[in-house]
């Protein structure tokens, strides 16, 4: 075998090589995430029931349902997308179209992406000394939602950022040359035309935010009310808390185990479901984006 | 022959790049002036000087004067959105909105405060009509933009700035994304609009140029070289940099 032919072989054997190695690593993710979902799947079924989603837990949480966990996860995650879609929105416009000075906008980028990185129990701590003690919102719903719209805010920012940055220049152009003014541009054409994009991103942090247990451990979580949250400053249940507070607290493990992973089969369901819409959004805007 | 924009000494810059020199030209009223010249000669750049687009580009200097209506559009006391609905601008490639076909062509009329929907529609058909598009759309008005053909789509444009009512019309090179018969409809349609418009166009198709433009100038390197009338140019160019163009000895 001369030279040439045996450069040949080696490159062909690398390059299977190279192969086998990509295969294994993608099964070896498939393998983790499908076996989490039945693993999950295989312990939650059994409680799961119409009743197990209607009802009030009973008996020190030992029987009943996690119908006050679901309401509290719906309401958390929702005042988190109210607060922070908007100035999440706006701070993106902010930077992407009025900013002026660039190491300034560098510097606020920045400070989003490392924001980004914290550790969810901090921004729990932060909510803690800012929302429920400073401001004085108390343990409540509308302490949690701010806290965990700060959490996804970074997140909210980039998405909105990079779904302004993709409409075409060529439509601000044509803005602007029938006469239009900045923000006129920015309403009628830059933010519908980024709105899948916005939109995405938003539903998201959604998921994110209604699966966060940390930051809601200080600031709205409760191990148990007899009442729906009556206003904003009520004190909730939610279901990441819930599974938490089942495994942790209570006499009666054998019987309060199963209903955490009944919860925690719930939860796995609602963010997936979460997700779906945002999938199904942006594959539709795709569908529908013709520049 | 009244004319409608005057440049006097009009120099540009791009950060240390000097685009445009010294550029004196007199764009006659309600008659197609076209502006040629070989690539990267400025006039797009010229062209964006007529209505300010130039301002959206950081770094632009500009010096001398652009006088429409023997007002100078680079003074204090002009309103450059005011200015540039009065001079209308159609693009390279045709770029309508994201949205539907009336949509399109109402957007102007709504940022500039027109709100009752019956005028709105009743200019809305007349734009489409003068942009010799409206039978084509009459029926899809609500249909996305994106479903027109290239063609239509850059006269949907062209609807969209008649809209707003302008009193001049720039475009920049309109045809050179389209196919040849759609080019005839458009040229026709410019023969059109120059009874109520002042038009000025950019090309490099000297042949369209000599078409359908009354008054040419030819710009070599930021430098005016030549301006005059169409069939001047075309047939005894003064400067030999002209005659070369002409004759493809460059382009």
């Amino acid at each position: 075998m001369n030279y040439k032919e045996h450069r040949e072989k080696t490159r062909k054997f690398k390059q299977s090589l190279g192969f086998t190695l990509l295969r294994i690593s993608v099964f070896i993710v498939f393998l983790s995430l499908l076996s989490l979902v039945i693993f999950i799947c295989l312990k939650g079924f059994k409680v799961l029931s119409l009743s197990f989603l209607l009802e009030f837990p009973k008996r020190g949480m030992t029987k009943g349902g996690i119908f006050p966990a679901i309401v509290g996860t719906f309401l958390l995650s929702t005042g988190a997308i109210l607060f922070a879609l908007p100035s999440g929105v706006l701070a993106a416009i902010y930077l992407k179209e009025y900013a002026r000075a660039k190491r300034w906008v560098r510097v606020i980028r920045i400070s989003i992406n490392n924001l980004a990185g914290v550790p969810s129990v901090v921004f729990g701590l932060f909510g803690l000394t800012i929302f429920v003690k400073l401001f004085g919102f108390g343990v409540s719903v509308l302490s949690g939602s701010l806290t965990l719209g700060i959490l996804i805010l970074p997140v909210i920012i980039r998405t909105a950022e990079e779904a302004i940055n993709s409409v075409p220049f060529s439509f601000k152009e044509a803005s602007f040359a029938l006469g239009a003014t900045k923000w006129q541009t920015i309403k009628k054409v830059v933010l519908p035309t980024a709105l899948p994009g916005i939109l995405t991103g938003a539903i998201l942090s959604l998921g994110r935010a209604a699966g966060e247990t940390a930051p809601i451990l200080f600031t709205a979580a409760t191990f148990y009310t007899r009442h729906l949250p009556k206003s904003p400053f009520s004190e909730v249940m939610a279901l990441p808390y819930h599974i938490y507070a089942l495994m942790t607290e209570g006499t009666k493990p054998e019987l309060q185990v199963p209903i955490a992973y009944g919860t925690a089969l719930v939860l796995l369901l609602l963010v997936f479901a979460i997700n779906l819409v945002a999938i199904i959004i942006r594959s539709r805007a795709r569908r529908k984006k013709r520049w | 022959m009244v004319n409608k924009i005057t440049t006097r000494d009009l120099n540009l810059w791009f950060g240390e790049n000097h685009i445009l020199k010294n550029i004196n030209i007199s764009v006659p009223e309600n008659l197609i002036t076209a502006i040629m010249g070989p690539s990267g000669c400025g006039k797009s750049t010229f062209l964006r000087c007529l209505n300010r687009m130039n301002d959206l580009i950081d770094g632009t200097k500009i010096t001398g004067k652009v006088l429409i209506d023997g007002k100078d559009i680079y003074s204090d006391n002009i309103d450059v959105f005011n200015l540039r609905k009065r001079v209308g601008m159609v693009f390279q490639k045709p770029n309508p909105f994201s949205k539907s076909i009336f949509e399109n062509v109402a957007y102007g009329l709504k940022i500039h405060g027109i709100r009752d929907r019956g005028i709105i529609s009743e200019k809305v058909e007349r734009a489409l009509r003068d942009a010799n598009l409206w039978d084509e759309v009459k029926d899809k008005l609500s249909s996305s933009a994106f479903d027109l053909s290239g063609g239509q789509q850059q006269r949907l444009c062209i609807a969209r700035a008649l809209a707003v009512e302008p009193e001049i019309i720039l475009f920049d090179e309109p045809a050179s994304a389209l196919d040849p018969i759609s080019t005839a409809k458009l040229e026709e349609l410019l023969g059109k609009l120059k009874k109520n418009y002042t038009i000025v166009i950019v090309t490099h198709n000297l042949q369209q140029a000599a078409r359908i433009s009354d008054w040419t100038a030819f710009l070599m390197l930021g430098e005016l070289v030549e301006f005059g009338k169409t069939e001047k140019i075309f047939t005894t160019p003064k400067d030999k940099r002209t005659e070369n163009y002409l004759t493809g000895k460059f382009g």
